[in-house]
């Protein structure tokens, strides 16, 4: 695998009807990054996964996984965890795995001892034998990760991973996902959990009805809305601060607004020459989830 | 290794491990060998409980039944008046008493009295009371006449072809008992096969296996893969049914070869029926795919096939025009029809005469129309399996079969 990307998409469009599902979206995703793809509930980012997975055509646009334009085997090379998930209730553990793993083009003989070692690795190897209906909700939700990745892809796609986990295994999760990024895997998961997104991923992209609003990785993005202000705590009065537009009171701290061409540095050099008591001064770097909802909010204004 | 072949084999083997399959496919046979043993036992088990004579009792006065009869286990016995016959009834001397009237030459009216509540008379009464009016009526005559007039016709028929010489296919009751449980079989099968298509799709849907599979497999391995291997099911249970029904006639003919005659299975016979066997599925499996594919759940699924499923079956209700009227223009039709062609031609090809031109046509047809539906089926596939819990209308699938 020598291709620059990893995933390369190239403004696809898909409609249903007259409406826009995705509309016009580009992007790229480099080896062996954890990608995140991010946006409000219905903006496109699951037909999108399912385009990127040849379940549904775009429209017009094209897409290229791992050098190639996307075919029938390159399936096999792509772990794909859908956000509706589900498993054969009356088969056993090991039987399920062994069954897709051979549907990813990995015979028997070479999908049982990976299937023991990852049952092995998250704990679960007693449960081998047992039927799928016998597991608890949890429990299905690990085999069908491991279901994803039994057949070594290159590439993994995660639809909202976390979702219906309980935090403990959800925690068992995402050490899978940095394990696959050390193995020089390329992860690439859709969420609106904005913890999570600043947790993982090297780089995201935010769609919006379809649309790209947001791309790159996440310091840039964050400067980028970065809107020159700082977040002060100090005991006693502030008073009129030179070079401050206006103040406004974040949970305990005040944040302070400069004016253009008044750096941080200045008003700090300001409020300790005035002998103002200070606990706390920072940057104030808005959070992703303050980026997700203003974007979110303007674009469907 | 194919993905389509691993669909086929784990598709095949969900379906042989099945419960409900493996009872079905046993059962059958088991439940026609039991009717068989009845049907040997219950005939033995009556006469042996009856009694060891009936006795009828009757008054003249017509003026024309002088000698009584005794046949078999029944004997029609004379009295002289109403009021003995009576008595002799409530003292259960006899089982019940005929009043002959004055008019009954010109009117044929008897009046019985019995203390029986009955559905009708047993049939070995009636007869010895038919052969007693018979044989009073015929007085005179020799007793061949009057054992002729009893039994007048035994009548023995012989299809001619049109150029003169005897038929191969001669009809009658053991062809049409031979159609008739073929046509059944064959109807049992395709629909527990594509039974099973539709509930296995509707299953994995709302597992939500669905997207996972799709995102391993295309759509159309995917049908095809379930296609095959439900079908190959359907044929395995219709083969074990056929051997267990080639044993069982066997067995059924050594006993009741007088009531069945001479069953001739030919050979083209079973080629076609397992020909019809597989086309008449195979489009049935595809169109209830295309049903499966649209429907959100396994329930609403089956309650679409049903559109299917009544066509398929509808020669059966036609089966006597059939039988009698090959040339009939419904028979035609429905000969051409391919969703209703496997069940009329396979009663065809064992009640009536059929062309072989007429076979090759209808062969051609459904094998259309398989190919067109699978293409229809592919696109419905592709637009709607992983749409859950809407059904889209029918404009909507049309628009999905113009753009997918």
């Amino acid at each position: 695998m020598n291709a620059a990307h990893t995933v390369k998409v190239n403004s696809i469009l898909k409609a249903y009807g007259n409406r826009a599902v995705v509309n016009d979206l580009s992007f790229e995703v480099a080896p062996g990054e954890i990608f995140g793809l991010i946006g409000p509930n219905g903006a496109g980012k699951t037909t999108t996964i399912r385009m990127m997975m040849d379940i549904i055509k775009p429209d017009s646009g094209e897409i290229y996984i791992l050098g190639e334009k996307l075919h029938e085997t390159a399936k096999n090379k792509i772990g794909y965890l859908p956000e509706e998930r589900g498993l054969y209730k009356k088969l056993s553990v090991l039987e399920s795995i062994v069954y897709f793993a051979s549907l990813k083009g990995v015979d028997r003989n070479t999908a049982l001892p990976r299937a023991k070692a990852l049952l092995k690795r998250v704990d679960m190897l007693s449960h081998r034998n047992k039927k799928i209906e016998e597991l608890s909700r949890g429990m299905g939700q690990i085999i069908q990760v491991i279901v994803t990745i039994i057949h070594d892809p290159q590439l993994i796609i995660l639809d909202e991973p976390t979702a219906s986990l309980d935090p403990v295994n959800a925690q068992l999760l995402k050490d899978i996902m940095l394990d696959l990024r050390r193995q020089g895997k390329t992860v690439i998961m859709s969420t609106h959990r904005m913890n999570e997104i600043e947790e993982m991923c090297d780089r995201i992209l935010m769609i919006n009805r379809g649309r790209n609003v947001l791309y790159g990785d996440i310091p840039s993005i964050k400067a980028k809305y970065r809107n020159n202000s700082v977040l002060v705590e100090y005991d006693g009065e502030l008073g009129q601060i030179e070079g401050v537009q206006s103040s406004r009171q974040v949970n305990h701290a005040l944040e302070l607004t400069l004016a253009d061409g008044v750096t941080p540095q200045m008003v700090l050099t300001r409020l300790v020459q005035r002998g103002v008591s200070l606990r706390r001064f920072e940057l104030s770097t808005p959070s992703l989830n303050e980026i997700f909802i203003k974007v979110a909010g303007n674009e469907n204004e | 290794m194919n993905k389509t072949w691993l669909i086929i084999k784990h598709e095949f083997l969900t379906m042989v491990k099945r419960k409900g399959f493996i009872i079905m496919t046993l059962a059958i046979p088991v439940v026609a060998l039991l009717g068989l043993l009845a049907a040997q036992i219950v005939p033995n088990l009556v006469n042996d409980t009856a009694p060891t004579t009936e006795k009828i009792g009757y008054v003249d006065y017509a003026g024309a039944f002088p000698a009584g009869i005794t046949e078999g286990k029944v004997s029609v016995v004379h009295y002289a008046t109403e009021a003995d016959a009576k008595a002799a009834l409530l003292d259960e001397e006899i089982a019940a008493y005929l009043v002959i009237p004055t008019d009954y030459i010109a009117t044929g009216w008897l009046q019985r009295y019995t203390l029986k509540n009955e559905i009708e008379i047993s049939g070995v009464g009636q007869t010895a009371i038919r052969d007693f009016l018979l044989g009073n009526l015929l007085q005179g005559n020799t007793p061949e006449v009057i054992a002729r007039a009893k039994n007048p016709m035994n009548i023995i028929t012989t299809t001619l072809t049109s150029t003169g010489d005897v038929a191969e296919q001669q009809g009658g009751i053991s062809a049409m008992i031979l159609a008739y449980i073929f046509a059944i079989l064959l109807m049992m099968s395709i629909f527990s096969s594509s039974g099973y298509l539709l509930q296995g799709l509707g299953e994995e849907k709302e597992n939500r296996v669905m997207e996972i599979l799709l995102s391993s497999v295309s759509s159309a391995q995917l049908l095809i893969g379930k296609v095959i291997g439900l079908g190959a099911g359907g044929l395995l249970q219709i083969v074990v049914w056929m051997v267990s029904a080639g044993v069982m006639l066997k067995l059924a003919l050594d006993n009741f070869s007088d009531v069945i005659g001479v069953l001739n299975v030919t050979p083209e016979f079973l080629v076609l029926g397992v020909i019809y066997f597989i086309l008449g599925y195979l489009l049935v499996a595809v169109l209830m795919a295309g049903a499966g594919a649209i429907a959100p759940t396994a329930r609403e699924g089956q309650q679409m096939s049903v559109l299917f499923t009544l066509p398929v079956i509808l020669p059966i209700y036609f089966m006597a025009l059939i039988m009698e009227h090959p040339e009939n223009i419904v028979v035609q039709i429905l000969t051409f029809i391919p969703i209703t062609s496997p069940m009329t031609i396979m009663m065809r090809l064992g009640l009536s005469e059929i062309t072989s031109w007429e076979i090759a046509v209808s062969i051609v047809l459904i094998a259309l129309s398989i190919v067109g539906c699978f293409i229809l089926a592919k696109k419905l596939f592709r637009t709607y399996l992983l749409m859950y819990g809407k059904r889209p209308d029918l404009r909507q699938i049309l628009q999905s079969f113009r753009k997918a």
